[in-house]
């Protein structure tokens, strides 16, 4: 798919999690494979799996089978320094940004824990002139009224930038925002987004931008791409553009088409798909076949149902998309049932 | 969708202040609004704008540190009877909530009580306001079939049996259940996911079709209420700062605020786009700022917006409070126009 050596690919992973005697398989076959410097948007509802993905991509979790790769190589296989190494070069951001920073640690300390544990810095004077950097860059200014406050005294906005800020204490080369601005006032929303394309333009950066905006991943994405998630699965993935402009799964379809839109014209002439079911199944009871067949409206019996799609290309599409009949070369037809 | 001219509840010169330790916080300032029959008044800002605390004035539920200083609330009743809300007594006060003017809280998660049956939640709501347990089930279920729930189902449920959108759907039933005229939401759609979003803004419409009642609507999703208001209203430290028919307030605003807040807000439908935050942090309003309040985060700012509160300027139904309106109406329709 890709001339460049990707910096971080998943292939082959699932991961599942216990509850009692029940298994929830919350990922399953997830191929994905991330560029340096690239722009990616996970995107889809509460309980698809995107949470999980970043945090393997992150490192925080094992897959329970298939692998991470990091430049190419089984992140397993590292061992010492090498190994320390990749663990820091991939760094999450919380989504919260009210429970994400010790209440009892003054920024400074936040900041400065990271850098003295990873030896990232010689003395206290460099220390010091770090924390000040990152403060700068994070737009925090001036520096010095920042790095003694608490959490509880900094905005929700502000909060985050330290997040930020610590995430890249230790020079990482993949970022995981996970909803880092969904807890974030609109307005200054676009603020932090920018920031964080001005920071990918500094530190190559990769960064993994997981949310449940559409609207907001379209405009942090639009040079990226965008992966849709459905119980587990990517159903779509490609350009930005792509996705957005010509959607091809009928998942990302009906999201598409009844998101509002903040033009009362516009967003009253949009039609949002009529789906068969409201109800997204249970993560213990995933429908055979294709998952989201008992809500598709262009559901096709005896073919949906049965064969699980794949991701692949198809007629009409730039992007890649898991729907049984697109990939067959088919077209989606509304069946009455 | 049809609107006459019938004020169901005239808000004027509102202001509700917290007394905090350092000093008086005023939350509300100086807020007025007709609300008309079958209208939907959706109310934007940041958080911190004073959006839920004019709520709480609204139903008269403020915190005991907190108070109403002035202004008057004057509900007309659908028979044509005046009333004040302010000079009811508590007991009067219980009556006319629910039965007139309706609450729907944020987080329909944490607005059920858990250990309680939806059954009995809805008797013992008819229970105080004097409906007996018939008449109540038989509201019920036809209120729960309108917000398109299985209703004997949810009607046996405990709340932790729903799902988050249905619950929220249960809440909205609830609160029509009494036949209120007004009923205020304080962000309904908030933290639910798009197609869960989708139904129940859906389902509001169409109860809104049905039963012709009048909303207010509290967000900060500014999608949302460009889709079912009729009027918007942009709050700023407490005030309404403009206020107009919802088209006016999109294609045409006039206050740098509203402005600003146009600029923040991702828009699918088109393709690459030029967003600004607001700079700055929402003010501190126990030492609000001088003039107009928004001249801190203002790109338009000048002396006279330090030093002048901006006068109200009416135009039609259209209102503001801005010195530059002009300037602004300007910069919004040469960004449309490209």
């Amino acid at each position: 798919m890709t001339e460049q050596q990707s910096l971080i690919e998943l292939r082959h992973v699932y991961r599942s999690f216990e509850k009692g005697r029940v298994e929830f398989p919350v990922l399953q076959d997830i191929n994905l494979a991330i560029r340096p410097k690239e722009v990616l948007c996970l995107v889809g509802e509460s309980g698809c799996g995107k949470t999980t993905t970043g945090k393997i991509i992150a490192g925080l979790l094992k897959p329970s089978s298939g692998e991470l790769l990091y430049e190419g190589e089984n992140i397993e296989k590292f061992r010492g320094k090498r190994r320390a190494q990749v663990r820091r070069a991939t760094q999450l951001v919380h989504q919260d940004p009210f429970s994400s920073l010790n209440p009892s640690h003054t920024i400074g300390q936040i900041l400065g824990y990271p850098l003295k544990r990873h030896r990232m810095v010689k003395d206290r004077v460099e220390l010091r002139r770090r924390i000040w950097e990152l403060l700068t860059l994070v737009d925090l200014t001036p520096p010095g009224d920042i790095v003694n406050k608490y959490p509880h005294q900094l905005s929700g906005g502000q909060r985050q930038r330290v997040s930020i800020a610590r995430a890249l204490t230790v020079d990482p080369n993949l970022i995981v925002a996970d909803e880092a601005v969904s807890m974030v006032d609109v307005s200054i929303r676009i603020g932090i987004l920018k920031m964080l394309h001005n920071l990918r333009d500094v530190f190559d950066l990769s960064i993994v931008l997981i949310t449940h905006d559409l609207a907001l991943a379209k405009y942090f994405a639009w040079e990226g791409r965008i992966a849709v998630m459905y119980l587990g699965r990517i159903v779509e993935i490609g350009r930005t553009p792509d996705v957005i402009g010509n959607p091809a799964h009928p998942y990302t379809q009906a999201l598409l088409s009844a998101v509002p839109e903040a033009d009362p014209s516009i967003t009253r002439s949009k039609e949002p798909m009529k789906l068969r079911s409201d109800e997204i199944p249970s993560l213990t009871a995933i429908p055979s076949g294709c998952a989201f067949h008992p809500r598709c409206p262009f559901h096709q019996p005896g073919f949906c149902d049965v064969a699980s799609p794949r991701l692949g290309v198809t007629k009409q599409h730039q992007q890649n998309v898991a729907c049984l009949p697109l990939n067959s070369g088919g077209e989606l037809v509304q069946h009455d049932s | 969708m049809t609107m006459n001219q019938d004020v169901v509840f005239s808000v004027k010169n509102l202001s509700m202040s917290y007394l905090a330790d350092r000093g008086r916080v005023r939350a509300v300032n100086n807020v007025s609004f007709d609300l008309h029959k079958g209208e939907t008044l959706a109310v934007i800002g940041e958080s911190g704008c004073g959006k839920s605390s004019l709520n709480l004035s609204l139903i008269r539920q403020i915190p005991r540190t907190a108070e109403i200083e002035s202004g008057t609330m004057d509900y007309i009743t659908r028979e044509g009877q005046h009333i004040d809300v302010l000079k009811l007594s508590p007991a009067r006060l219980r009556k006319f909530l629910w039965s007139e003017v309706a609450m729907v809280f944020q987080g329909a998660q944490n607005a059920l009580n858990p250990v309680i049956r939806i059954a009995d939640m809805v008797y013992d709501t008819g229970k105080a306001h004097g409906i007996n347990k018939a008449e109540s089930k038989k509201r019920a279920l036809r209120l729960f079939e309108q917000v398109r729930l299985d209703p004997m189902r949810v009607f046996n449920a405990y709340p932790h049996e729903l799902s988050g959108g249905m619950r929220q759907r249960v809440l909205l039933a609830l609160s029509l259940i009494l036949r209120p005229q007004v009923v205020i939401m304080d962000e309904p759609t908030t933290g639910v996911d798009i197609l869960t979003q989708r139904s129940i803004l859906e389902v509001l419409k169409e109860l809104r079709m049905q039963l012709n009642f009048s909303i207010i609507f509290i967000s900060h999703d500014l999608a949302v209420a460009a889709e079912i208001a009729d009027t918007i209203a942009t709050m700023y430290a407490g005030e309404f700062v403009e206020m107009g028919p919802v088209r006016q307030v999109f294609y045409n605003p006039r206050h740098a605020y509203t402005l600003s807040l146009l600029n923040a807000a991702p828009r699918l439908s088109v393709g690459e786009e030029e967003l600004h935050s607001i700079k700055g942090s929402p003010p501190d309003l126990i030492d609000p700022p001088s003039g107009c309040k928004f001249h801190e985060r203002c790109n338009f700012a000048t002396d006279i917006c330090q030093h002048t509160v901006p006068p109200i300027e009416r135009d039609g139904a259209h209102q503001v409070a801005c010195h530059h309106s002009d300037l602004v109406r300007k910069e919004r329709a040469e960004v449309l126009n490209k």
